[in-house]
């Protein structure tokens, strides 16, 4: 083996400029194939995962994915039954006996869940109204599945519990409203109940139709607001691990019966486009690599090409087919090798560099960094690409290398 | 086989005894298929003793270099076998004649053919490290030995380029010694060098044949080099031809120059 190493270095270093153009060749494709799927990478996870912070990971409704089944068919099941017009059974809408449920999600490992009950209500304040969403939460379970915590700004979350009259609203709301900290708000429901609340909490959380339609306050308070006590609407669950989210919801939906999203679900579209994009970064920086492996194929060419007198002597001596192949996959082997080295190494500064970029977007006041991923798999990725590819590149010329038969070098030679 | 040094190979008998046949040929014949089918070599029989010097002679294109490399296991015979050390290699694929190559035949061409990018060492202990039957202190030491031995000590690590053509083609020997092989073959050894190197090489051959019982067969058209072999063949068209053959031959077309007709093919004999 240090023979044909040997042998495949006095090859590589007798045409040394085509090596080092063929070694740039792979190191700028590895470095330019990380560098790009390093920042798309990066900002795929940075939107995932504020998609994932934002949104819940799983929402259950209070509602059912298919419609009930009508008795005439699960009597006749092969018959020929034909139903028009049906109009589903008035019901109360809501998740009843939602704390037995929440129990259930509850024993599923790494989830919490939240029970809430969104409704619609009017702020009416100095003469003004406006509609709101009115979510009765319970703060407790509430700061285990939700960030708006973290977006209080004044007061906080638990101070609906204090004082069961308190609700927390959006900053842009009070600002528009006029209204401050410890204000008193009548809040209308579409029962026609009317409430004064004190204003205990403003949350921002960048978002303008949240931070002007939400509203919080407990959950006791805003389901005696709406006459429907003991209900919810929505139970929201965050997972620890924001990917098994699509099987939690699918064993929640069947054991509880009610349509349970994940957040893979509610942002499919998104997703798909995430994967979309992903097929073509891969596409575009592998055929970098592989136009760099043609460089391989060059140098290696020109080598078996040049040391067609060599080989035939080296065969004369008693080497092998196999082992000419050999010194000339391992000249591939070492450009790929080097290359990919050398290029990680560029790669890892381009990223760097990339990472020190500070972007102010228009009508924002701080800036932002661009998003690398420094994942491992990826440089394994670049690596083992390369090093595929430049063995393949190398393997084409070997074989005609290791095809060599001496007589004919002799004869022409003689 | 063993990694004894080549004096040790020496038999005491000498080379008045008689001697066991190294390699046998039997009705070999090599033919170039293609539009024109060409016969290179047709129902050779050749025999060659173990310490016997052996010279092809024949005109060129008469397929001297063509049973050379037939004998060397370099092209396979068309029908005919070839038994080396009483080993018929007719069933033998590609790679076990390149074992059989590499173990006990050693190869020296007109042009010195080294492998530029090594020293004459490093040259010489490629065949023994692709062998792999000497440690690296081994094959260094060998290495060194055969080269001191042909005269070259002191060039040991000089690349070919930085040789002469004579030490080249010594260089190219002892890396055809390398191995310690039964039979050393030569394609006009000589073919590229000035008088002196070819007086020279010619020597070492013919040392190597009578010091160290090695069978030497080698391609010439060098009558001056031809006269120390033991035994000649010779070889006209393909086929081997009784010795003198080519004396006579060659009397008959200067004789015919001499006379001046046109004819330019030779008289059957």
């Amino acid at each position: 083996m240090s023979l044909h190493l040997d042998i495949a270095f006095s090859h590589l270093r007798s045409r040394r400029r085509q090596t080092v153009v063929s070694l740039l060749g792979v190191v700028l494709g590895v470095a330019f194939f990380l560098a790009v799927s390093a920042l798309m990478r990066g900002s795929e996870l940075d939107l995932v995962a504020r998609l994932v912070d934002t949104a819940p990971h799983i929402t259950v409704y209070d509602e059912y994915r298919e419609a009930r089944p009508q008795p005439a068919r699960l009597l006749w099941p092969e018959g020929a039954v034909a139903i028009r017009g049906v109009k589903p059974k008035a019901e109360r809408r809501g998740i009843r006996q939602y704390r037995r449920k929440l129990q259930t999600i509850d024993a599923i490992r790494g989830t919490q869940a939240a029970p809430v009950l969104v409704s619609q209500a009017i702020f009416s304040f100095a003469g003004r109204d406006e509609a709101v969403t009115l979510s009765g939460i319970e703060p407790a379970r509430m700061k285990g599945v939700s960030t708006i915590d973290e977006d209080i700004v004044a007061g906080s979350l638990d101070a609906v519990d204090t004082n069961p009259n308190g609700i927390i609203i959006g900053r842009a709301l009070a600002r528009k409203l006029s209204l401050e900290m410890g204000d008193t708000v009548s809040v209308v429901s579409p029962t026609g109940n009317v409430r004064a609340m004190k204003i205990v909490g403003l949350f921002e959380t960048g978002n303008a139709g949240y931070d002007e339609g939400q509203t919080f306050a407990q959950l006791t308070r805003v389901q005696a607001l709406m006459n429907r006590p003991n209900v919810a609407n929505l139970i929201v669950v965050r997972m620890q691990d924001a990917y098994a989210a699509r099987t939690a919801a699918a064993f929640i939906e069947r054991s509880l019966g009610y349509k349970s999203v994940s957040w893979q679900e509610a942002s499919k579209d998104l997703l798909d486009a995430l994967t979309v994009r992903n097929v073509i970064m891969y596409t575009v920086v592998g055929a970098i690599l592989l136009v760099a492996c043609f460089g391989i194929y060059n140098v290696i060419s020109t080598v078996v090409l040049e040391k067609t007198r060599d080989i035939a002597i080296l065969k004369s001596m008693g080497f092998h087919a196999r082992d000419i192949r050999l010194i000339f996959v391992i000249e591939g082997a070492v450009i790929g090798i080097g290359g990919s080295l050398l290029g990680m190494a560029m790669g890892s500064g381009m990223m760097r560099a990339v990472e020190q970029v500070e972007i102010k977007p228009p009508g924002s006041t701080e800036s932002i960094t661009l998003p690398i991923y420094w994942g491992i798999d990826q440089f394994a990725l670049a690596a083992a690409f390369a090093i595929l590819s430049a063995v393949f590149a190398a393997w084409l010329p070997a074989r005609k290398g290791g095809r060599v038969q001496p007589v004919d070098i002799l004869r022409g030679a003689a | 086989m063993n990694a004894a040094p080549p004096p040790e190979r020496a038999s005491p008998a000498g080379r008045e005894a008689p001697r066991s046949s190294v390699l046998v040929a039997e009705r070999l014949t090599r033919r170039l298929e293609g539009e024109v089918p060409v016969t290179l070599v047709e129902e050779a029989d050749v025999q060659i003793g173990r310490g016997e010097f052996v010279v092809i002679r024949g005109p060129s294109g008469s397929g001297k270099s063509s049973l050379l490399y037939l004998l060397g296991l370099l092209d396979r015979p068309t029908s005919g076998r070839l038994l080396l050390e009483g080993e018929d290699t007719s069933g033998f694929d590609e790679d076990r004649l390149a074992d059989v190559r590499l173990a006990k035949l050693g190869f020296v061409f007109q042009f010195h053919f080294l492998l530029n990018e090594f020293s004459a060492l490093d040259n010489v202990m490629m065949p023994m490290r692709r062998l792999g039957r000497l440690d690296a202190d081994a094959r260094r030491e060998r290495g060194l030995r055969i080269l001191r031995d042909l005269g070259l000590a002191g060039h040991e690590h000089k690349r070919p380029s930085q040789l002469s053509g004579g030490q080249r083609q010594r260089v190219a020997i002892a890396r055809a010694l390398a191995n310690d092989p039964v039979i050393v073959l030569a394609d006009e050894p000589t073919g590229a060098l000035d008088t002196k190197s070819s007086g020279n090489v010619r020597d070492i051959l013919r040392e190597l044949a009578s010091g160290q019982d090695r069978s030497i067969i080698a391609v010439t058209h060098d009558l001056h080099f031809a006269s120390a072999a033991d035994r000649q063949i010779e070889i006209v068209d393909g086929r081997i031809v009784p010795t003198g053959t080519m004396a006579t031959l060659e009397a008959a077309a200067a004789a015919a120059k001499a006379a001046g007709t046109q004819t330019g093919a030779a008289p059957a004999s």
